[in-house]
């Protein structure tokens, strides 16, 4: 199951100005999974076409997560982390095609103190429901549209999203000491 | 003038009764852990369910981002504690495509080997403990006793029984040790007629029957849909397994071996000889598909391990006994992000690996579980039926709760 350079061609001929060429990370072995950056508002139509369309029938989404960008004290480390962001990444898989493509949408950590939010994909696949759940739970992006955006792993009274890299452990939860 | 003979039935689904929501777990014996269902129903009818997980959550992504990639190992064994041994090399796979390193020949058959033990042995539990939330309590024991003896077999190899953390990046901790082979292959031999009769305990027994056919129906596009996987997706009749058709780094482990995916093609099963034939009330994508196809695949995972003893075996003198991990721990990791999903007994377990290099400390590391999709299936899937159907279903999945909430 390889890599899809079909689906960059075709998505780049619908969607032209909503997405940037594939990218992989720098100075890195082929081993490395291309992936292909989506504007954030476009990602719901994005995700439709990708299912829908005949020649590319991506019909199953294999795990949405959020890796969080927050460059750290370390100067050397902080200069490979970039920019600070969010990045919800897609893996999706095509069934009848044997296709795997990565799709990735940048976000800010916080919008005006605010918490981020894009379109949700639960309605093009019913995996993204619980999926889009927990990146909220740890990560704090809001999903729009969304039937039932509620914490799915911590309990649903629990304070910030742990999986932040700026998130601080709780002394206390509910009368529990922590350490 | 009308009849005033009534019809019983009419006057059955005409008895208004309140909606009454019911608490399922989490301390409930057939929830297979810590899982809680809330079932909204009306009399013996469940018209919503609405599953609570959590319970189990230790943020296990969080501890993988402060520790190396093979300190992360003995956290991956208590995701899927049924199948350590898969949740293991489902992380050495991964680390290694990072690395664009290939473990030795002799060590992929080791690998084979002792994944395809831990299907059977992860199948062996699904099955017994199936038969114990349907009510027949012997098809446990003897699931059990089965798997002590595997568990023996893994215990002579790493020492451990439960959480193993024997296969690591680089191939395994260890090689197996002398006569282990032979032992493993006299469990198989002795194992192989013992599955006859778990087919007569449940499989085609009629009350087994009667509690699973037509239940819980996962049609073929709703288990695409929600991202079901292994023999949950398999059931629904889409013939997919991650170890025909995943990624190369993880279909080489299998180059040259000869298995079939267990799935129904044209309303047919490849059934091997001696196991029953579907009932004629059972509907593609319910509970009893779901038990038979892993009742199939553990067949299909002795064949493999037969095959796998002979090609280990084969390459004894062609490479060095050797297959200590060649990283240590303080090795910085290359920059580069990779995801790759590999074939556990319960579907396919990903591991998600971003390193900016420069560090042996991984920045993101994230396992997607197989059971977090199968059982999101659960509020679809369980509605309309009736409470006593919740179990049925619910085991059927064969979901472990460390691997829900990681």
């Amino acid at each position: 199951m390889t890599h899809d350079a079909l689906a960059f061609a075709r998505l780049h001929a619908q969607f032209g100005d909503a997405l940037s060429q594939p990218a992989v990370a720098s100075g890195v072995s082929e081993q490395s999974d291309p992936w292909l950056n989506v504007e954030a508002a476009q990602i719901a139509k994005v995700a439709k076409f990708l299912r829908d369309d005949p020649e590319l029938l991506f019909d199953f989404l294999n795990e949405l997560t959020v890796v969080d960008y927050l460059p750290p004290a370390d100067k050397k480390l902080a200069a490979a982390v970039g920019d600070e962001r969010l990045e919800v990444v897609y893996h999706l898989s095509s069934l009848t095609r044997h296709k795997r493509l990565t799709l990735k949408v940048t976000t800010p950590r916080l919008v005006e103190g605010a918490l981020p939010e894009i379109p949700t994909v639960s309605k093009v696949w019913k995996t993204a429901d619980w999926h889009e759940r927990e990146a909220y739970d740890l990560f704090g992006v809001t999903f729009a549209g969304h039937p039932n955006l509620q914490r799915i792993l911590c309990p649903d009274d629990w304070q910030g999203h742990p999986l932040r890299k700026d998130y601080q452990s709780p002394l206390e939860y509910d009368g529990i000491r922590g350490r | 003038m009308p009849t005033t003979v009534e019809d019983p039935r009419t006057v059955e689904f005409d008895v208004r009764t309140d909606e009454m929501l019911v608490n399922m777990g989490p301390q409930h014996p057939s929830t297979h852990g810590v899982l809680r269902l809330v079932l909204r129903t009306d009399g013996e009818v469940v018209s919503e369910v609405t599953p609570h997980i959590g319970y189990l959550h230790r943020c296990a992504e969080k501890i993988g981002e402060n520790l190396a990639v093979r300190q992360w190992i003995p956290y991956t064994d208590r995701m899927d504690y049924l199948a350590a041994m898969n949740m293991n090399l489902g992380w050495s796979l991964t680390v290694e495509k990072l690395l664009g390193y290939e473990p030795p020949e002799r060590g992929r058959h080791l690998r084979v080997i002792i994944a395809e033990m831990g299907r059977i042995a992860s199948h062996l539990v699904g099955m017994g403990a199936y038969g114990l939330d349907l009510g027949s309590f012997s098809p446990f024991l003897y699931a059990f006793r089965e798997r002590e003896r595997i568990l023996d077999l893994f215990e002579a190899a790493c020492g451990a029984r439960l959480t193993y953390s024997y296969l690591t990046p680089g191939g395994a901790t260890a090689d197996l040790p002398s006569g282990w082979t032979d032992q493993c292959l006299k469990v198989l031999n002795e194992f192989e007629p013992v599955i006859a009769d778990y087919h007569t305990l449940l499989t085609s027994n009629a009350i087994f029957v009667k509690r699973t056919a037509g239940v819980g129906v996962l049609s073929r596009k709703k288990a695409i849909s929600y991202g079901a996987s292994g023999p949950v997706l398999r059931a629904s009749g889409v013939d997919w397994d991650l170890r025909r058709d995943g990624q190369p780094c993880y279909t080489r482990m299998y180059e040259g071996y000869d298995f079939k995916v267990i799935c129904q093609r044209n309303g047919q099963y490849e059934a091997p000889p001696g196991a029953p034939k579907p009932p004629y009330d059972v509907v593609l994508g319910d509970c009893w598909h779901r038990f038979y196809v892993r009742m199939l695949e553990v067949v299909e995972s002795i064949w493999l391990v037969r095959q796998a003893i002979d090609r280990y075996h084969r390459t004894d003198n062609l490479l060095p006994r050797d297959h200590g991990t060649p990283f240590k721990l303080t090795d910085k990791l290359p920059p580069g992000e990779v995801y790759l999903e590999t074939e556990a007994p319960r579907g396919q377990m990903g591991f998600y690996l971003v390193s900016l290099g420069g560090s042996a400390i991984p920045w993101r590391a994230r396992a997607r579980s197989s059971c977090f999709s199968n059982l999101s299936t659960i509020s679809d899937i369980g509605r309309g039926c009736l409470i006593a159907d919740i179990p049925a279903i619910v085991g059927s999945l064969d979901i472990v709760m460390g691997e829900i909430d990681r």
